[in-house]
């Protein structure tokens, strides 16, 4: 499972892409789980949100390899 | 209301005159531009540059459902939303919206929705570059 990164989430696992060879991770809210504990900075910010197929989830929603997966740090355009 | 939508994401200056023809429309007696400059301070620091990362895909989805939202609630005709990415320097536009309807008050309700929607929902995010150092604007601890 290939999860993209952008902004603060790209500098806190140091790297554009996070490749997950866990099968265990079948929903948005395990995926945050494993984040929080796998990478313990995400804890300072309490808003990121996933994007599953480019739209926003609820931690609710199952995910798979097949699908293409953002961290989505809290957004600051304009 | 049926109008034209022109959603773009550009590592280029942004232009005025382009989203502003994009807007006009005979059936229009109004046409609203905003325009999202980059300054030079923030929170009391000097900002030098900035840096726009982007989701592209789904920045411009989400681009393209905030103008059709827009359409849909304010009876506008046409709007353009043109966002910058990479370096961006003081004085450039980061973001320019552009909206015609037949009478002003409805772009203004327009305008004023897409950039706050824009600005809280769209994947992009701001690095700004300090004299000593930089960070991810809306992402400090």
């Amino acid at each position: 499972m290939e999860i993209l990164c952008f902004g603060v989430s790209k500098d806190i696992v140091q790297s554009s892409k996070l490749d997950l060879s866990s099968n265990s991770i079948g929903t948005v809210g395990a995926l945050k789980a494993y984040l929080l504990n796998t990478y313990p900075e995400f804890r300072k910010y309490n808003s990121f949100i996933i994007a599953v197929n480019q739209v926003y989830a609820d931690d609710s929603q199952d995910i798979s390899s097949n699908d293409e997966i953002a961290i989505i740090p809290p957004v600051s355009g304009g | 209301m049926d109008g034209k939508i022109d959603i773009q994401i550009l590592d280029t200056p942004l232009s005025l005159d382009e989203c502003y023809d994009f807007a006009t429309d005979p059936l229009c007696g109004s046409i609203l531009l905003f325009v999202g400059t980059v300054r030079n301070h923030n929170k009391g620091k000097d900002v030098l540059y900035l840096d726009f990362e982007t989701y592209k895909p789904m920045a411009l989805k989400e681009m393209e459902t905030i103008a059709k939202e827009c359409q849909d609630q304010f009876q506008i005709h046409n709007i353009a939303i043109h966002h910058r990415e990479g370096k961006v320097n003081i004085l450039s536009k980061a973001v320019v919206i552009a909206v015609s309807s037949v009478h002003r008050e409805e772009g203004f309700q327009a305008c004023k929705y897409a950039i706050d929607n824009l600005k809280s929902r769209v994947p992009i995010w701001k690095k700004e570059f300090l004299l000593n150092g930089s960070y991810w604007v809306n992402s400090r601890p």
